[in-house]
Protein backbone atom coordinates (compact mmCIF):
# COMPACT_ATOMS: atom_id res chain seq x y z
CA UNK A 1 0.00 0.00 0.00
CA UNK A 2 1.02 3.59 -0.25
CA UNK A 3 -2.11 5.62 -0.48
CA UNK A 4 -1.58 9.23 0.56
CA UNK A 5 -4.36 11.68 1.32
CA UNK A 6 -3.60 15.30 2.09
CA UNK A 7 -6.53 17.21 3.52
CA UNK A 8 -6.74 20.98 3.67
CA UNK A 9 -3.09 21.35 4.63
CA UNK A 10 -1.78 24.77 5.68
CA UNK A 11 1.62 25.76 6.96
CA UNK A 12 2.66 29.10 8.35
CA UNK A 13 6.10 30.10 9.46
CA UNK A 14 6.67 32.82 11.99
CA UNK A 15 8.80 35.62 10.63
CA UNK A 16 11.38 35.69 13.38
CA UNK A 17 13.50 38.46 12.07
CA UNK A 18 10.87 41.15 12.55
CA UNK A 19 10.12 40.20 16.13
CA UNK A 20 12.04 37.84 18.35
CA UNK A 21 10.01 34.99 19.74
CA UNK A 22 9.70 35.04 23.50
CA UNK A 23 10.81 31.88 25.20
CA UNK A 24 7.99 29.56 26.33
CA UNK A 25 5.49 31.04 23.90
CA UNK A 26 4.43 28.71 21.15
CA UNK A 27 4.08 29.65 17.52
CA UNK A 28 0.32 30.15 17.76
CA UNK A 29 0.36 32.77 20.46
CA UNK A 30 3.22 34.61 18.86
CA UNK A 31 2.31 38.10 17.77
CA UNK A 32 4.93 38.46 15.02
CA UNK A 33 4.09 38.26 11.37
CA UNK A 34 3.59 34.88 9.80
CA UNK A 35 4.42 33.75 6.33
CA UNK A 36 1.97 31.39 4.79
CA UNK A 37 3.82 28.70 2.87
CA UNK A 38 1.14 26.16 2.09
CA UNK A 39 -2.35 27.36 1.32
CA UNK A 40 -5.07 24.73 1.77
CA UNK A 41 -3.54 21.89 -0.16
CA UNK A 42 -5.83 18.98 -1.00
CA UNK A 43 -4.24 16.07 -2.81
CA UNK A 44 -4.54 12.35 -3.09
CA UNK A 45 -1.80 10.06 -4.36
CA UNK A 46 -2.74 6.61 -5.51
CA UNK A 47 -0.85 3.54 -4.49
CA UNK A 48 2.22 3.02 -6.68
CA UNK A 49 2.07 6.42 -8.33
CA UNK A 50 5.27 8.24 -9.22
CA UNK A 51 4.34 11.85 -8.58
CA UNK A 52 6.63 14.74 -9.48
CA UNK A 53 6.08 18.01 -7.73
CA UNK A 54 7.17 21.07 -9.70
CA UNK A 55 7.12 24.65 -8.59
CA UNK A 56 9.11 27.83 -8.41
CA UNK A 57 12.06 27.90 -6.09
CA UNK A 58 11.07 28.52 -2.47
CA UNK A 59 7.37 27.85 -3.03
CA UNK A 60 7.08 25.23 -0.31
CA UNK A 61 7.60 21.94 -2.12
CA UNK A 62 10.10 20.71 0.41
CA UNK A 63 7.92 21.90 3.31
CA UNK A 64 4.96 19.94 1.96
CA UNK A 65 6.93 16.76 1.55
CA UNK A 66 8.57 17.11 4.95
CA UNK A 67 5.11 17.38 6.50
CA UNK A 68 3.87 14.32 4.62
CA UNK A 69 6.94 12.41 5.78
CA UNK A 70 6.34 13.48 9.38
CA UNK A 71 9.45 15.61 9.82
CA UNK A 72 7.50 18.86 10.26
CA UNK A 73 4.13 19.70 11.73
CA UNK A 74 1.43 21.39 9.74
CA UNK A 75 -0.33 24.48 11.00
CA UNK A 76 -3.66 22.96 10.12
CA UNK A 77 -4.94 20.04 8.09
CA UNK A 78 -3.94 16.40 8.16
CA UNK A 79 -2.08 13.81 6.15
CA UNK A 80 -3.13 10.20 6.02
CA UNK A 81 -0.99 7.40 4.70
CA UNK A 82 -2.99 4.22 4.21
CA UNK A 83 -5.71 5.57 6.41
CA UNK A 84 -3.40 6.40 9.28
CA UNK A 85 -2.69 9.92 10.38
CA UNK A 86 0.97 10.86 10.03
CA UNK A 87 2.40 11.93 13.37
CA UNK A 88 6.14 11.46 12.91
CA UNK A 89 8.85 9.88 10.80
CA UNK A 90 8.66 6.15 10.32
CA UNK A 91 10.51 3.50 8.36
CA UNK A 92 7.31 2.90 6.38
CA UNK A 93 7.99 6.08 4.49
CA UNK A 94 11.60 6.81 3.74
CA UNK A 95 13.01 10.17 2.79
CA UNK A 96 15.85 10.41 0.30
CA UNK A 97 17.51 13.70 1.08
CA UNK A 98 18.49 16.63 -1.08
CA UNK A 99 22.06 16.34 0.08
CA UNK A 100 23.84 13.18 0.85
CA UNK A 101 22.11 11.43 3.70
CA UNK A 102 24.39 8.40 3.85
CA UNK A 103 26.13 8.11 7.20
CA UNK A 104 29.76 8.84 6.30
CA UNK A 105 31.21 6.63 9.06
CA UNK A 106 29.52 3.51 7.73
CA UNK A 107 30.33 1.47 4.67
CA UNK A 108 27.81 1.10 1.86
CA UNK A 109 26.91 -2.28 3.30
CA UNK A 110 26.18 -0.90 6.79
CA UNK A 111 24.28 2.05 5.37
CA UNK A 112 22.05 -0.13 3.25
CA UNK A 113 21.47 -2.42 6.23
CA UNK A 114 20.37 0.46 8.50
CA UNK A 115 16.67 -0.22 8.16
CA UNK A 116 17.08 -3.95 8.75
CA UNK A 117 18.69 -3.71 12.18
CA UNK A 118 15.94 -5.59 13.93
CA UNK A 119 14.55 -7.63 11.07
CA UNK A 120 14.79 -11.35 10.57
CA UNK A 121 17.66 -13.81 10.54
CA UNK A 122 21.23 -12.61 9.86
CA UNK A 123 21.52 -14.73 6.69
CA UNK A 124 18.22 -13.45 5.41
CA UNK A 125 19.27 -9.89 6.13
CA UNK A 126 22.61 -10.33 4.40
CA UNK A 127 20.91 -11.73 1.34
CA UNK A 128 18.47 -8.83 1.21
CA UNK A 129 21.19 -6.18 1.58
CA UNK A 130 23.24 -7.84 -1.16
CA UNK A 131 20.20 -8.07 -3.40
CA UNK A 132 19.52 -4.34 -3.21
CA UNK A 133 23.17 -3.38 -3.55
CA UNK A 134 23.24 -5.50 -6.70
CA UNK A 135 19.99 -3.90 -7.86
CA UNK A 136 21.56 -0.43 -7.84
CA UNK A 137 24.75 -1.71 -9.51
CA UNK A 138 27.03 -1.20 -6.55
CA UNK A 139 28.29 -4.77 -6.44
CA UNK A 140 31.93 -4.70 -5.41
CA UNK A 141 31.57 -1.44 -3.48
CA UNK A 142 29.95 -2.95 -0.38
CA UNK A 143 32.88 -2.11 1.85
CA UNK A 144 33.59 1.35 0.52
CA UNK A 145 32.82 4.43 2.57
CA UNK A 146 30.52 7.06 1.05
CA UNK A 147 33.33 9.56 0.48
CA UNK A 148 35.09 6.97 -1.66
CA UNK A 149 32.14 6.86 -4.08
CA UNK A 150 31.10 9.23 -6.84
CA UNK A 151 28.01 11.41 -6.40
CA UNK A 152 25.86 9.12 -8.54
CA UNK A 153 26.97 6.03 -6.64
CA UNK A 154 26.14 7.73 -3.35
CA UNK A 155 22.60 8.45 -4.53
CA UNK A 156 22.22 4.88 -5.71
CA UNK A 157 23.38 3.59 -2.33
CA UNK A 158 20.86 5.85 -0.65
CA UNK A 159 18.17 4.57 -2.97
CA UNK A 160 19.07 1.00 -2.03
CA UNK A 161 18.97 1.90 1.65
CA UNK A 162 15.49 3.35 1.20
CA UNK A 163 14.14 0.46 -0.87
CA UNK A 164 15.49 -2.36 1.27
CA UNK A 165 13.05 -1.63 4.11
CA UNK A 166 10.18 -2.05 1.65
CA UNK A 167 8.60 1.33 2.46
CA UNK A 168 5.05 2.22 1.46
CA UNK A 169 6.07 5.65 0.26
CA UNK A 170 9.38 7.02 -0.92
CA UNK A 171 10.08 10.73 -0.73
CA UNK A 172 12.79 12.19 -2.89
CA UNK A 173 13.68 15.83 -2.44
CA UNK A 174 15.70 16.85 -5.48
CA UNK A 175 17.78 13.72 -5.11
CA UNK A 176 19.81 14.44 -8.24
CA UNK A 177 20.81 17.97 -7.32
CA UNK A 178 24.52 18.42 -7.74
CA UNK A 179 24.98 15.51 -10.14
CA UNK A 180 26.41 16.11 -13.57
CA UNK A 181 24.10 16.01 -16.58
CA UNK A 182 24.94 12.50 -17.76
CA UNK A 183 24.70 11.02 -14.28
CA UNK A 184 21.34 12.70 -13.87
CA UNK A 185 20.08 11.08 -17.05
CA UNK A 186 21.24 7.68 -15.85
CA UNK A 187 19.72 8.19 -12.41
CA UNK A 188 16.37 9.08 -14.01
CA UNK A 189 16.49 5.78 -15.85
CA UNK A 190 17.30 3.93 -12.65
CA UNK A 191 14.48 5.50 -10.70
CA UNK A 192 12.03 4.72 -13.51
CA UNK A 193 13.24 1.12 -13.62
CA UNK A 194 13.10 0.83 -9.83
CA UNK A 195 9.61 2.19 -9.84
CA UNK A 196 8.43 -0.23 -12.49
CA UNK A 197 10.05 -3.06 -10.57
CA UNK A 198 8.84 -2.26 -7.05
CA UNK A 199 5.72 -0.14 -7.70
CA UNK A 200 6.08 2.04 -4.64
CA UNK A 201 4.41 5.37 -4.27
CA UNK A 202 7.16 7.87 -5.01
CA UNK A 203 6.84 11.58 -4.29
CA UNK A 204 9.59 13.30 -6.16
CA UNK A 205 10.45 16.98 -5.85
CA UNK A 206 12.32 18.57 -8.68
CA UNK A 207 12.64 21.89 -10.40
CA UNK A 208 13.73 20.23 -13.62
CA UNK A 209 10.66 20.21 -15.84
CA UNK A 210 12.04 17.73 -18.35
CA UNK A 211 13.03 15.41 -15.56
CA UNK A 212 9.51 15.47 -14.18
CA UNK A 213 7.95 14.86 -17.59
CA UNK A 214 10.28 12.00 -18.42
CA UNK A 215 9.78 10.19 -15.14
CA UNK A 216 6.40 10.86 -13.64
CA UNK A 217 3.01 9.18 -13.82
CA UNK A 218 1.64 12.44 -12.61
CA UNK A 219 3.01 15.98 -12.46
CA UNK A 220 1.71 18.49 -9.96
CA UNK A 221 2.49 22.17 -10.43
CA UNK A 222 2.55 24.55 -7.51
CA UNK A 223 2.09 28.29 -7.58
CA UNK A 224 4.53 30.64 -5.95
CA UNK A 225 4.26 31.08 -2.17
CA UNK A 226 1.76 30.53 -0.61
CA UNK A 227 1.74 27.31 -2.59
CA UNK A 228 -1.49 26.11 -4.10
CA UNK A 229 -1.99 23.38 -6.64
CA UNK A 230 -1.90 25.11 -9.99
CA UNK A 231 -2.15 22.15 -12.31
CA UNK A 232 -2.34 18.40 -12.02
CA UNK A 233 -1.42 16.39 -15.09
CA UNK A 234 -1.67 12.65 -15.53
CA UNK A 235 1.00 11.32 -17.87
CA UNK A 236 -0.02 8.11 -19.51
CA UNK A 237 2.89 7.99 -21.93
CA UNK A 238 4.94 4.82 -22.20
CA UNK A 239 8.62 4.79 -21.21
CA UNK A 240 11.09 5.69 -22.59
CA UNK A 241 9.64 9.06 -23.44
CA UNK A 242 10.87 11.30 -26.20
CA UNK A 243 9.70 14.88 -26.58
CA UNK A 244 10.66 14.94 -30.25
CA UNK A 245 8.50 11.97 -31.24
CA UNK A 246 5.48 12.50 -29.07
CA UNK A 247 3.62 15.67 -29.98
CA UNK A 248 1.22 15.35 -27.09
CA UNK A 249 4.09 15.19 -24.62
CA UNK A 250 5.79 18.10 -26.33
CA UNK A 251 2.61 20.18 -26.03
CA UNK A 252 2.34 19.33 -22.36
CA UNK A 253 5.95 20.34 -21.92
CA UNK A 254 5.20 23.73 -23.47
CA UNK A 255 2.19 24.12 -21.20
CA UNK A 256 4.22 23.38 -18.11
CA UNK A 257 6.99 25.76 -19.12
CA UNK A 258 4.54 28.59 -19.68
CA UNK A 259 2.64 27.76 -16.51
CA UNK A 260 5.87 28.24 -14.59
CA UNK A 261 6.48 31.49 -16.44
CA UNK A 262 9.49 30.48 -18.50
CA UNK A 263 7.96 30.08 -21.95
CA UNK A 264 10.94 31.93 -23.42
CA UNK A 265 13.21 29.05 -22.39
CA UNK A 266 11.74 26.81 -25.09
CA UNK B 1 62.53 8.75 -4.73
CA UNK B 2 65.24 7.25 -2.52
CA UNK B 3 67.10 10.54 -2.39
CA UNK B 4 63.87 12.14 -1.17
CA UNK B 5 63.52 9.60 1.62
CA UNK B 6 67.15 10.00 2.60
CA UNK B 7 66.65 13.75 2.82
CA UNK B 8 63.61 13.27 5.02
CA UNK B 9 65.67 11.15 7.39
CA UNK B 10 68.88 13.14 7.28
CA UNK B 11 67.65 16.72 7.48
CA UNK B 12 66.03 16.45 10.91
CA UNK B 13 69.15 14.63 12.11
CA UNK B 14 71.34 17.47 10.85
CA UNK B 15 69.15 20.01 12.67
CA UNK B 16 69.29 17.91 15.82
CA UNK B 17 73.08 17.50 15.68
CA UNK B 18 73.57 21.23 15.10
CA UNK B 19 71.49 21.92 18.18
CA UNK B 20 73.68 19.55 20.22
CA UNK B 21 76.77 21.31 18.83
CA UNK B 22 75.41 24.74 19.80
CA UNK B 23 74.60 23.33 23.23
CA UNK B 24 78.18 22.02 23.60
CA UNK B 25 79.67 25.34 22.49
CA UNK B 26 77.38 27.36 24.76
CA UNK B 27 78.21 25.15 27.73
CA UNK B 28 81.94 25.38 27.13
CA UNK B 29 82.30 29.06 26.19
CA UNK B 30 79.21 30.52 27.86
CA UNK B 31 81.02 31.33 31.06
CA UNK B 32 78.90 29.09 33.28
CA UNK B 33 80.55 26.51 35.45
CA UNK B 34 80.30 22.85 34.48
CA UNK B 35 77.87 22.21 37.34
CA UNK B 36 75.57 25.11 36.40
CA UNK B 37 75.33 24.31 32.69
CA UNK B 38 76.55 20.83 31.82
CA UNK B 39 77.42 20.09 28.22
CA UNK B 40 76.11 17.19 26.15
CA UNK B 41 78.90 14.90 27.29
CA UNK B 42 78.14 15.41 31.00
CA UNK B 43 74.42 15.01 30.30
CA UNK B 44 75.08 11.76 28.43
CA UNK B 45 77.13 10.39 31.30
CA UNK B 46 74.38 11.38 33.73
CA UNK B 47 71.78 9.81 31.48
CA UNK B 48 73.73 6.55 31.43
CA UNK B 49 73.82 6.56 35.26
CA UNK B 50 70.10 7.25 35.49
CA UNK B 51 69.30 4.49 33.02
CA UNK B 52 71.58 1.84 34.49
CA UNK B 53 70.54 2.35 38.09
CA UNK B 54 66.87 2.28 37.08
CA UNK B 55 66.03 5.75 38.41
CA UNK B 56 64.85 7.09 35.08
CA UNK B 57 62.59 4.12 34.40
CA UNK B 58 61.07 4.30 37.88
CA UNK B 59 60.29 8.00 37.61
CA UNK B 60 58.99 7.74 34.05
CA UNK B 61 56.65 4.93 35.03
CA UNK B 62 55.40 6.97 37.98
CA UNK B 63 54.68 9.97 35.75
CA UNK B 64 53.07 7.87 33.06
CA UNK B 65 50.87 6.18 35.63
CA UNK B 66 49.56 9.53 36.89
CA UNK B 67 49.00 10.87 33.40
CA UNK B 68 47.19 7.71 32.37
CA UNK B 69 44.95 7.72 35.43
CA UNK B 70 44.09 11.42 35.26
CA UNK B 71 43.69 11.42 31.50
CA UNK B 72 41.45 8.35 31.44
CA UNK B 73 39.29 9.90 34.14
CA UNK B 74 38.98 13.04 32.07
CA UNK B 75 38.08 11.07 28.94
CA UNK B 76 35.62 8.82 30.77
CA UNK B 77 33.81 11.77 32.35
CA UNK B 78 34.42 14.51 29.79
CA UNK B 79 33.27 12.69 26.66
CA UNK B 80 29.90 11.41 27.94
CA UNK B 81 29.20 14.69 29.72
CA UNK B 82 30.09 16.63 26.58
CA UNK B 83 27.80 14.42 24.52
CA UNK B 84 24.92 14.97 26.94
CA UNK B 85 25.45 18.72 27.11
CA UNK B 86 25.92 18.99 23.36
CA UNK B 87 22.59 17.32 22.79
CA UNK B 88 20.64 18.81 25.67
CA UNK B 89 20.33 22.48 24.73
CA UNK B 90 18.82 23.50 28.07
CA UNK B 91 21.76 21.93 29.90
CA UNK B 92 24.11 23.89 27.70
CA UNK B 93 22.37 27.11 28.66
CA UNK B 94 22.56 26.13 32.32
CA UNK B 95 26.17 25.01 32.47
CA UNK B 96 27.93 26.94 29.74
CA UNK B 97 28.88 29.96 31.85
CA UNK B 98 30.09 27.73 34.68
CA UNK B 99 32.31 25.78 32.29
CA UNK B 100 33.64 28.94 30.69
CA UNK B 101 34.34 30.30 34.18
CA UNK B 102 36.25 27.24 35.38
CA UNK B 103 38.12 26.61 32.15
CA UNK B 104 40.63 29.49 32.25
CA UNK B 105 41.69 28.69 35.83
CA UNK B 106 45.07 27.02 35.48
CA UNK B 107 45.20 23.54 36.99
CA UNK B 108 48.23 24.75 38.94
CA UNK B 109 46.01 27.21 40.81
CA UNK B 110 44.25 24.19 42.26
CA UNK B 111 47.45 22.88 43.88
CA UNK B 112 46.77 24.17 47.42
CA UNK B 113 43.20 22.88 47.43
CA UNK B 114 44.19 19.61 45.80
CA UNK B 115 46.75 18.97 48.51
CA UNK B 116 44.29 19.84 51.27
CA UNK B 117 41.57 17.65 49.82
CA UNK B 118 43.60 14.67 48.68
CA UNK B 119 46.64 14.83 50.93
CA UNK B 120 50.08 13.71 49.87
CA UNK B 121 50.71 11.15 47.13
CA UNK B 122 49.33 10.29 43.72
CA UNK B 123 45.81 11.58 44.26
CA UNK B 124 46.37 15.36 44.08
CA UNK B 125 48.59 14.94 41.01
CA UNK B 126 46.00 12.79 39.29
CA UNK B 127 43.34 15.35 40.16
CA UNK B 128 45.38 18.17 38.60
CA UNK B 129 45.94 16.16 35.41
CA UNK B 130 42.26 15.35 35.31
CA UNK B 131 41.41 19.05 35.53
CA UNK B 132 43.91 19.98 32.86
CA UNK B 133 42.52 17.63 30.22
CA UNK B 134 38.89 17.58 31.32
CA UNK B 135 37.89 21.07 30.20
CA UNK B 136 39.44 21.06 26.72
CA UNK B 137 37.83 17.67 26.11
CA UNK B 138 34.45 18.72 27.47
CA UNK B 139 34.30 21.94 25.47
CA UNK B 140 35.37 20.39 22.20
CA UNK B 141 32.92 17.50 22.64
CA UNK B 142 30.05 19.91 23.25
CA UNK B 143 31.02 21.91 20.16
CA UNK B 144 31.38 18.75 18.09
CA UNK B 145 27.94 17.45 19.08
CA UNK B 146 26.20 20.74 18.38
CA UNK B 147 27.83 20.85 14.95
CA UNK B 148 26.57 17.45 13.81
CA UNK B 149 24.70 17.78 10.54
CA UNK B 150 20.97 17.74 11.51
CA UNK B 151 20.37 15.55 8.47
CA UNK B 152 21.88 12.60 10.33
CA UNK B 153 19.31 12.94 13.10
CA UNK B 154 16.56 12.95 10.49
CA UNK B 155 17.98 9.77 9.00
CA UNK B 156 18.00 8.32 12.52
CA UNK B 157 14.36 9.29 13.05
CA UNK B 158 13.42 7.93 9.64
CA UNK B 159 14.89 4.52 10.45
CA UNK B 160 13.31 4.43 13.92
CA UNK B 161 16.56 4.68 15.88
CA UNK B 162 16.20 4.30 19.61
CA UNK B 163 17.82 6.83 21.89
CA UNK B 164 20.70 4.47 22.57
CA UNK B 165 21.19 3.82 18.85
CA UNK B 166 21.18 7.55 18.16
CA UNK B 167 24.02 7.96 20.62
CA UNK B 168 26.08 4.95 19.58
CA UNK B 169 25.47 5.05 15.83
CA UNK B 170 25.07 8.76 15.12
CA UNK B 171 26.46 11.05 17.81
CA UNK B 172 29.53 9.08 18.79
CA UNK B 173 30.89 8.32 15.31
CA UNK B 174 29.91 11.78 14.07
CA UNK B 175 32.00 13.61 16.66
CA UNK B 176 35.06 11.34 16.46
CA UNK B 177 36.87 13.27 13.70
CA UNK B 178 36.74 16.48 15.73
CA UNK B 179 37.23 14.83 19.12
CA UNK B 180 40.42 13.01 18.13
CA UNK B 181 42.46 16.24 17.79
CA UNK B 182 41.07 17.31 21.17
CA UNK B 183 42.20 13.99 22.66
CA UNK B 184 45.64 14.63 21.24
CA UNK B 185 45.88 18.19 22.52
CA UNK B 186 44.61 17.34 25.99
CA UNK B 187 47.06 14.45 26.31
CA UNK B 188 49.80 16.95 25.52
CA UNK B 189 48.49 19.30 28.19
CA UNK B 190 48.28 16.44 30.69
CA UNK B 191 51.92 15.60 30.05
CA UNK B 192 52.83 19.27 30.56
CA UNK B 193 50.94 19.48 33.83
CA UNK B 194 52.22 16.23 35.34
CA UNK B 195 55.73 17.65 35.63
CA UNK B 196 54.46 20.68 37.52
CA UNK B 197 52.16 18.56 39.66
CA UNK B 198 55.03 16.30 40.65
CA UNK B 199 57.05 19.17 41.99
CA UNK B 200 54.64 19.18 44.91
CA UNK B 201 53.41 16.51 47.22
CA UNK B 202 55.07 13.46 45.67
CA UNK B 203 58.39 11.68 45.87
CA UNK B 204 58.49 10.18 42.40
CA UNK B 205 57.98 11.11 38.77
CA UNK B 206 60.01 13.10 36.29
CA UNK B 207 58.91 16.40 37.86
CA UNK B 208 60.18 15.19 41.21
CA UNK B 209 63.41 14.05 39.57
CA UNK B 210 63.97 17.58 38.27
CA UNK B 211 63.24 19.15 41.63
CA UNK B 212 65.31 16.63 43.54
CA UNK B 213 68.29 16.95 41.18
CA UNK B 214 68.14 20.71 41.47
CA UNK B 215 68.29 20.42 45.26
CA UNK B 216 71.30 18.13 44.86
CA UNK B 217 72.79 20.61 42.36
CA UNK B 218 72.91 17.91 39.67
CA UNK B 219 72.04 20.02 36.63
CA UNK B 220 73.04 17.16 34.36
CA UNK B 221 70.18 15.10 35.83
CA UNK B 222 67.84 18.07 35.39
CA UNK B 223 68.69 18.17 31.69
CA UNK B 224 68.34 14.40 31.43
CA UNK B 225 64.88 14.52 32.97
CA UNK B 226 63.91 17.25 30.49
CA UNK B 227 65.16 15.12 27.62
CA UNK B 228 63.18 12.15 28.89
CA UNK B 229 60.03 14.30 29.17
CA UNK B 230 60.45 15.43 25.57
CA UNK B 231 61.04 11.93 24.26
CA UNK B 232 58.07 10.42 26.11
CA UNK B 233 55.94 13.34 24.90
CA UNK B 234 56.80 12.50 21.30
CA UNK B 235 55.92 8.85 21.89
CA UNK B 236 52.55 9.70 23.46
CA UNK B 237 51.71 11.94 20.54
CA UNK B 238 52.68 9.23 18.04
CA UNK B 239 50.52 6.69 19.83
CA UNK B 240 47.42 8.86 19.91
CA UNK B 241 47.90 9.82 16.27
CA UNK B 242 47.50 6.16 15.36
CA UNK B 243 43.81 6.61 16.17
CA UNK B 244 43.49 8.82 13.09
CA UNK B 245 44.14 5.79 10.93
CA UNK B 246 40.84 4.16 11.87
CA UNK B 247 38.90 3.82 8.64
CA UNK B 248 35.52 4.96 9.91
CA UNK B 249 37.07 8.23 11.11
CA UNK B 250 38.87 9.16 7.92
CA UNK B 251 35.72 10.70 6.38
CA UNK B 252 36.23 13.71 8.62
CA UNK B 253 39.36 14.78 6.78
CA UNK B 254 37.78 14.68 3.34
Amino acid sequence: MGHVIIKDLCKEFVERRSQARIANSDALSHKGETIQVLDHIDLEFKNGELVCILGPSGCGKTTLVRIIAGFDDSTSGTVFIDGEKVSGPSSDHIFVFQHNGLLPWMTVWDNVGLGLRHAGQPEEKEQLVQEYIDAVNLTGFEHHYPHELSGGMQRRAELARALVVNPEVLFMDEPFAGLDFLTRLKMREEVINMHQLFRKTVIFITHDIDEALVMADRVILFTDRPAQVKADHMLEFPHPRDFQCDMELENLRRDVYSALGVHYAL
Amino acid sequence: MDVERLKRLLLPLVVFLSLVAIWALAARYGGWSESAFPGPRAAAVGMWELITNGTLLRHSVASLFRVTAGYYLAVLIGLPLGMVLGWWKMGQVMFNSLIQFLRPISPLAWIPLAMLWFGIGDKPAIFLIFLSSFFPLLVSTITAVSRINPLFFQVAANFNFSRYETISKIIFPAILPSVLPALRISLGIAWLVVVAAEMIAVKSGLGYLILDSRNALRMDYVLDAMIAIGLIGICLDRIIRLLNRIKSVSWGSV
